[in-house]
């Protein structure tokens, strides 16, 4: 099956119409000797086909598992007003806005998401969409560099380990040094921030789901010459003190849980905001409201003259395919919630972790291993190797939470739970059964 | 239009989420720390679901798309978008996992068909690139871009090498320069001649410190680079890295594999050779595929398949670059592509890339009595028009014609690039649309030839069909309004 709508007339004429003969001859110009010598691919198929590979393929993978893994990414509910929205094919089969005036649809609505950003995180101002949580705070990280001129990154190893991995992968060829520390206590950070600092980059709620006042470190870095980056799950800034409330400069993060299905890890959606005197070195694009010559109101792509497809190697990043699509489901969720909504979900959050924190620390040998408060996520130290719990309680149909010795080598026993609006009462009740009974089958030596 | 937030309402909602079923104790812990709390709430607008979908649905009658009519926007491949695929990306199966379930003990065996979807592609596409091995984590084709630099880079370091310069043609995408630049290298850029590079502009160029070359083939000309494989022997011949920009890989689909041009990196675009949507600019997919020697340097991590035949994630590979991404890539937009090439097949995407090209010579043929052509040969799938002589004698630039077209209900052609063609018209039909589309696309293009002698003036006054006319964007970036600033009513 193929989407291609011509008959044989259509191609006689077409050919006839250019003096060829056959179809063959449109590749005139390859020379014969770079020619393909195999083209080994599968048969066509059917729809019908394709569509009972994939959804056998779909039925491999667990469904029906309850599920307490987070870890940055997580298990929310999504209303089908979002998905109507983003089905709409004059959204979802348009491209990059250039033509406005037949693009005011996306334009809008990525201004609108643009102010739900700035609205969410304190900020002046915000990008049209990076591609996820991670590269944003890759993107922030570079910016601190061009605006001091500085050579290092200090980050605190409470910011998601996949991002800080994905930090140095990046700059393994740039000569940047990167100091991945423990800066919890700001008197400890410090230490760190001086006249070499480029930028100091933190997440608020952090990785273990601590929810932390970072002002006081933001404020050594403001006095040092450093940006302050901080990287926040906009759930939790319905409620909690906000980037520029902290004195942040750049805020990032990832937007999945503003209404993105988890899909296997993308796509997803890497949302920025900045105060204004960085508003020029910010990469990806802008949306921007405009007027035209009979001064009606509408939206354009602006401040191009930062980008890659105008400025070339000189840009502020190679960025170009975003995540706009995501970016409206976004809007679309944050507008479905709305004030009142967004706060009263996370307060949810927060009630149901808070219940299942109770529920699982009343289990004899399980502890918490740090101090509140907490957003929806909070660790514990179990009596055995979280893994090998984990796995046991996946045998029951619970994915339980995240097993932290796969990035701190010294927290095997330390496992990361993670609790939303979608998590019943019950099967908070079924995960502290199941965990004791688990560990009821090894016992302690 | 009004703005969301000029619809709000106090008091109004559109989804709300019933406390329920916990103990009282809960709630009570749950509330932060006053100096942890934000000091008012976030001004979100406060709408009724009717008000949502209704804004939404009406934002979207603003706006063109593949599904609303022809949209020839070179270099970018707006081909049609098949409809199951999208069924297909939201199975529960599939829209529900969780990216990490893998990485639990035996989570890997319960996520066994998005890993087999993932092992597949990358035996598709090394099948039809000539390729090795894939990655498919870049989330886009700039994303690609990087990652295939930092490739070179570790290749490079791997063998000792000191190189500083990444060669890039002067018709080259943007990204191509900025990606070089972002992953650290210096960027020298190579000239071409009637469109193509030629070997002899190449050489004063090549040293040792040459990392590699960034090439795109057909290039955004939409012509084949006859020399490519002298190029590719010269580049290697100072242990440089030849670098294929995949933005064109439809023009070429069956006919000539990226592997046996010369090329050790590849990138692909799935959102245009294989008929994901675009989005309104994204999420696209960017997966990048290597020959044999740079294998070792992918991302972590890649699908391996045990002696039991079950599938799972391989992250033991000290060669490698490291994590680019999260994960896996844009995992919904990867299994698209998959449905629609398992859907085409070997002999339907061969059929892609000769109705791309057959679409492109027809429109080349027809349209070049008007429009002068960039470059006077036949072209592959896409091919570019010169505005020059109609801007010099009518005033009537690339724009205007743009402009233009979109009164006649047709979404231009990419214009101003390559930026090398004076008042660029780049236009790339795809090999969706039908003969009778394409004719009437000719039409449309006669017709603002005609109006460039006879009424120059209208076309300056283009678009009128449209909810605003042409924006003072100079303005616009004078004086940044990036948010809206207002209150929400009510």
């Amino acid at each position: 099956m193929d989407f291609i709508p011509h008959t044989d007339q259509d191609r006689a004429e077409m050919l006839a119409a250019m003096g060829l003969e056959s179809m063959e001859e449109l590749f005139a110009a390859i020379p014969p000797e770079l020619r393909a010598r195999s083209w080994e691919l599968p048969p066509p198929l059917g729809e019908m086909q394709v569509t009972e590979r994939l959804t056998r393929l779909a039925a491999m993978n667990a469904h029906g598992l309850t599920c307490f893994l987070g870890a940055g990414f997580y298990d929310h509910f999504i209303p089908a007003a979002v998905d109507a929205v983003i089905r709409r094919g004059e959204f979802y089969t348009a491209y990059t806005p250039y033509q406005a005036e037949m693009s005011q649809g996306t334009l809008q609505a990525i201004y609108e998401y643009q102010s739900c950003v700035c609205r969410l995180t304190g900020l002046d101002a915000a990008n049209a969409s990076l591609y996820d949580g991670g590269t944003a705070l890759f993107e922030a990280a570079m910016m601190a560099v061009r605006k001091s001129g500085r050579q290092r990154l200090v980050v605190c190893s409470s910011v998601n380990p996949i991002y800080r991995v994905m930090l140095r992968s990046y700059t393994a060829n740039l000569n940047l040094e990167l100091v991945e520390e423990d800066l919890s206590d700001p008197a400890r950070a410090a230490e760190f921030i001086d006249e070499r600092c480029a930028g100091l980059i933190l997440q608020n709620p952090d990785f273990f789901g601590r929810v932390r006042d970072h002002g006081g470190c933001f404020a050594q870095a403001r006095a040092a010459g450093a940006l302050s980056v901080l990287a926040c799950n906009p759930l939790a800034l319905a409620l909690v003190k906000t980037p520029a409330e902290m004195g942040a400069d750049v805020a990032v993060g990832e937007g999945q849980s503003l209404g993105l299905p988890l899909s296997f890890g993308g796509p997803y959606l890497g949302y920025m905001a900045v105060r204004e005197p960085l508003l020029r070195a910010m990469p990806g694009r802008l949306v921007g409201r405009a007027q035209d010559a009979q001064g009606r109101q509408g939206y354009c792509l602006t401040l191009q003259t930062r980008e890659q497809h105008i400025r070339r190697e000189k840009a502020t990043s190679n960025i170009c395919t975003n995540q706009a699509l995501c970016a409206v489901a976004a809007l679309v969720y944050l507008s479905l919630l709305g004030k009142q909504g967004l706060i009263e979900l996370a307060e949810i959050n927060l009630a149901k972790a808070a219940y299942a924190r109770s529920r699982l620390t009343a289990i004899p040998g399980v502890s918490l291993v740090d101090e509140g408060p907490w957003f929806n996520e909070f660790r514990i130290a179990l009596p055995i190797d979280a893994r090998l719990a984990a796995s046991r309680l996946i045998d029951r149909g619970i994915a339980a939470g995240f097993p932290l010795g796969r990035y701190y080598y010294d927290q095997p026993n330390h496992l990361l739970v993670a609790v939303t609006e979608k998590r019943t009462r019950h099967e908070i009740g079924l995960l502290a059964e199941a965990l004791q009974a688990v560990l009821e089958e090894y016992p302690l030596s | 239009m009004r703005s969301i937030f000029e619809q709000s309402r106090a008091g109004r909602r559109g989804v709300a989420f019933p406390r329920l079923e916990l103990p009282a104790e809960a709630w009570e812990v749950a509330v932060l720390p006053e100096g942890l709390r934000r000091a008012a709430p976030a001004e979100l607008p406060e709408v009724a679901e009717v008000d949502v979908v209704r804004h939404f649905t009406r934002l979207s009658r603003l706006n063109f798309g593949v599904d609303v009519g022809t949209y020839p926007l070179g270099s970018c491949t707006m081909k049609y978008n098949p409809k199951f695929s999208e069924d297909l990306a939201r199975l529960p199966g599939f829209a529900g996992l969780h990216p990490l379930l893998p990485q639990l003990r035996r989570g890997g065996l319960l996520a066994q068909g998005a890993l087999q979807v993932l092992h597949d592609m990358d035996l598709l596409l090394c099948a039809i690139t000539g390729m090795a091995a894939f990655t498919m984590q870049p989330l886009a084709g700039a994303h690609g871009e990087l990652t295939g630099i930092m490739l070179m880079a570790a290749y490079h370091r791997d063998r000792g090498n000191a190189k500083s310069v990444v060669l890039v043609p002067d018709s080259a995408h943007g990204t191509n320069p900025a990606s070089a630049a972002i992953a650290g290298y210096k960027v020298v850029p190579v000239p071409s001649r009637q469109g193509v590079m030629h070997p002899d502009d190449l050489k004063p160029l090549l040293n040792q410190s040459v990392a590699g070359m960034m090439m795109t083939n057909p290039n955004t000309l939409g012509l084949f680079e006859p020399h490519v494989k002298t190029i590719a022997d010269l580049v290697h011949g100072v242990d440089g890295l030849m670098y294929y920009d995949g933005a064109n890989l439809n023009a070429i689909l069956g006919q000539v594999k990226p592997a046996d041009l010369g090329f050790d990196i590849v990138h692909l675009n799935l959102h245009k050779t294989f008929g994901t949507p675009h989005g309104g600019g994204g999420p696209g997919s960017g997966p990048v595929g290597v020959v044999e020697k740079l294998v070792d340097f992918l991302p972590v991590s890649r699908v391996g398949r045990r002696a039991d035949g079950t599938l799972f994630l391989d992250y033991d590979q000290p060669k490698s670059i490291g994590y680019i991404a999260p994960f896996y890539g844009n995992f919904g937009v990867i299994l698209k592509a998959y449905a629609y090439i398992l859907a085409l097949g070997g002999p339907g995407l061969k059929r892609v890339a000769e109705h791309a090209v057959l679409n492109a010579n027809y429109l080349r043929v027809r349209l070049s009595a008007r429009w002068p052509l960039a470059v006077d040969t036949p072209c592959m799938h896409e091919v570019v028009l010169s505005a020059a002589e109609s801007a010099q004698r009518h005033g009537v630039s690339a724009l205007d014609v743009a402009k233009a077209l979109i009164d006649f209900g047709f979404h231009p052609p990419t214009v101003y690039f390559p930026l090398i063609v004076k008042e660029a018209l780049m236009v790339e039909p795809t090999e969706t649309e039908s003969k009778e589309n394409l004719d009437e696309l000719v039409a449309a293009m006669e017709r603002i030839a005609d109006l460039t002698e006879s009424d120059p003036e209208s076309l300056h006054a283009a678009p009128r069909t449209t909810p605003v006319g042409r924006l003072n964007e100079v303005e616009a970036a004078r004086k940044p309004d990036l948010s809206y600033r207002g209150a929400c009513f009510g």
